[in-house]
């Protein structure tokens, strides 16, 4: 009976680590990659670990691309939409929790069914209005339709029901005003689920690839995503080149995920994310 | 008095709501609207627009390259669905079982979930180049010559589930792993009593039990296939000879290459009836096999 247990867990272990190699390998291919000059890529036998360790790829990619704007674009916009995303669901999500008047299961019905119309129908149009408001190419327009987050106010919805009446009560008797109860009471109780919206948000909008490309045309103005897709089309052999810019744009999310890995874990099982 | 206090808790309500509303005004319901009246025109933002009715929808079904994305996409999914949800449950399985580096191998699956499509999608681009990659160099170790991948019209949409089965086993096995925890034990220790063998065990108890969170798989996994959209465009953009076409590629392609709004509202509401249809269709189906706890 011990001697199975033992095969058992080397087996396992066994599994384990062959199916580890297979997910890590390509992230170590990544890395080497990006430490190479342009003529080891194309050696053969292939260089797994690089013979002469360059960071030319990582000078270049800033010298022939906006590339550290483009971090700066990804922080500004991702943190905007995180914000402004928790934010306005906490809202929401409050009056549909604890504020009943008539009517309100309705809206949130109408609310929810949007979750049944893909993303592709409303994209054409949400351009065409940023075209018309002079909003493409502005942090402001990308940010604007995050405004309404139906999967945010469900989730925040169903942590602030089970935040007791009396609380709320209690507070209203001594005069405070709903505004007061909202930013001293229901955030303050509300804080695993906000952290965990909000981590999902960020990881969502830092990875964002269809709405950024179409609304950032500018250089400039560009995301990481956005920047690496371009780059991905004029630099489409020079690999060093494009892992390094990989590899920049993973370690932000990596560092999130090393703080927050029991919201992330929650957040992502909570429901399904925008692909 | 009371009317003022009414009017005043209303005002109240309605500032709460006002953001999200105001969004889900615009870029919902406006936006929705919008679309489907685009999908009767012939609009290139450019020129004035005139309605044309059905013709853009009957344009599109009569074309020869709307069967070869539905082919491609369909195609992608037979491929990508069994297998994402065989290698994601096999990964449950495995971090279901308690051991010292639990936690290592949980982060090192969820890796790839982390990282952006385009950056993973670079990635095997690269991984899959037929002579300078390490994919070739490895299938080269055993002796065997790898194929073209992303070069050929064959192997193409097969190299593109290779890289979304890794990028997505990580999450998928976390909702597979949520499940199986949520399963009470007892159930096993009775089977075990009862001479249950594991194979038993695994198609009586586990999974029964956990056909809801494979049913939510099949759901978010058909829909997303759907919509398949980064790893096309970074990798091989529809090529080679449109063997990777696919719905959004072909939306964006009309969209925001050549400006026909409209031809491109008409792709996108077909899509909609598509992914409605086949939504539908498996909850009707999922009476027969998802099996939900009382």
């Amino acid at each position: 009976m011990k001697h199975k247990k033992l095969i058992f867990k080397l087996l396992y272990y066994l599994i384990m680590i062959i199916l580890s190699i297979f997910m890590i390998l390509p992230l170590f291919w990544m890395i080497t990659t990006s430490l190479k000059e342009s003529g080891a890529l194309t050696a053969i036998p292939i260089e797994w670990i690089p013979k002469k360790v360059s960071f030319k790829s990582y000078s270049k990619l800033f010298t022939i691309f906006p590339f550290g704007k483009a971090f700066i674009n990804s922080v500004v916009v991702s943190l905007a939409i995180t914000f402004i995303n928790v934010f306005s669901a906490s809202m929401a999500a409050y009056v549909f929790a604890k504020m009943p008047f008539k009517g309100r299961e309705v809206l949130f019905g109408i609310f929810l069914s949007t979750m049944m119309i893909p993303g592709s129908v409303t994209l054409i149009p949400n351009y065409l209005i940023l075209r018309n408001l002079h909003l493409l190419n502005s942090y402001l327009g990308i940010i604007l339709p995050s405004f309404f987050n139906i999967f945010g106010i469900f989730i925040l919805r169903q942590h602030i029901r089970t935040i007791p009446d009396d609380f709320i009560d209690a507070a209203v008797m001594d005069g405070a005003s709903q505004w007061k109860i909202f930013f001293n009471i229901i955030i303050p109780l509300s804080k695993p689920s906000i952290a965990t919206l909000a981590v999902i948000t960020f990881m969502g909008a830092w990875n964002d690839y269809l709405w950024p490309l179409i609304v950032l045309t500018d250089k400039n103005k560009m995301t990481l995503p956005v920047a690496l897709s371009m780059l991905n089309g004029q630099y489409s052999t020079e690999y060093n080149l494009l892992m390094a810019g990989a590899l920049i744009s993973i370690i932000p999310i990596l560092i999130v995920y090393a703080f927050a890995q029991k919201y992330f874990e929650e957040g992502l099982t909570a429901g399904g994310i925008k692909g | 008095m009371k009317l003022i206090k009414k009017a005043k808790k209303n005002i109240t309500i309605f500032s709460f709501l006002l953001p999200s509303i105001l969004a889900f005004s615009i870029f919902s319901v406006f936006s929705i609207s919008f679309s489907f009246f685009l999908s009767f025109t012939d609009w290139d933002i450019l020129t004035p627009f005139s309605f044309m009715g059905f013709e853009n929808y009957s344009n599109i079904l009569h074309s020869e390259e709307f069967w070869r994305v539905l082919k491609n996409t369909l195609y992608y999914m037979v491929l990508y669905i069994p297998l994402i949800i065989i290698f994601s449950l096999i990964v449950a399985l495995l971090l279901n079982v308690k051991s010292k580096a639990t936690n290592i191998f949980r982060t090192i699956f969820f890796i790839p979930v982390l990282t952006s499509w385009v950056a993973a999608a670079m990635l095997w681009r690269w991984l899959l180049s037929p002579y300078y990659g390490p994919v070739n160099a490895i299938f080269q170790f055993f002796g065997i010559h790898g194929p073209n991948w992303l070069y050929d019209s064959r192997w193409a949409m097969p190299a593109i589930v290779l890289a979304s089965l890794w990028k997505d086993v990580g999450y998928f096995g976390l909702i597979f792993l949520s499940g199986l925890q949520a399963i009470d034990p007892s159930y096993y220790e009775a089977a075990e009593i009862d001479g249950a063998s594991a194979i038993q065990r695994f198609l009586r108890i586990t999974f029964p039990l956990l056909s809801p969170s494979v049913f939510f798989v099949l759901i978010i996994t058909s829909i997303n296939s759907f919509q398949l959209f980064p790893q096309v465009m970074i990798m091989t953009q529809g090529g080679p000879f449109g063997s990777t076409e696919v719905f959004m590629e072909r939306i964006y392609s009309y969209a925001f290459k050549y400006y026909e709004m409209g031809y491109a509202s008409a792709y996108s509401w077909i899509l909609f009836v598509f992914i409605f249809l086949f939504t539908v269709l498996q909850w009707i189906f999922q009476k027969r096999w998802v099996h939900y706890e009382t």
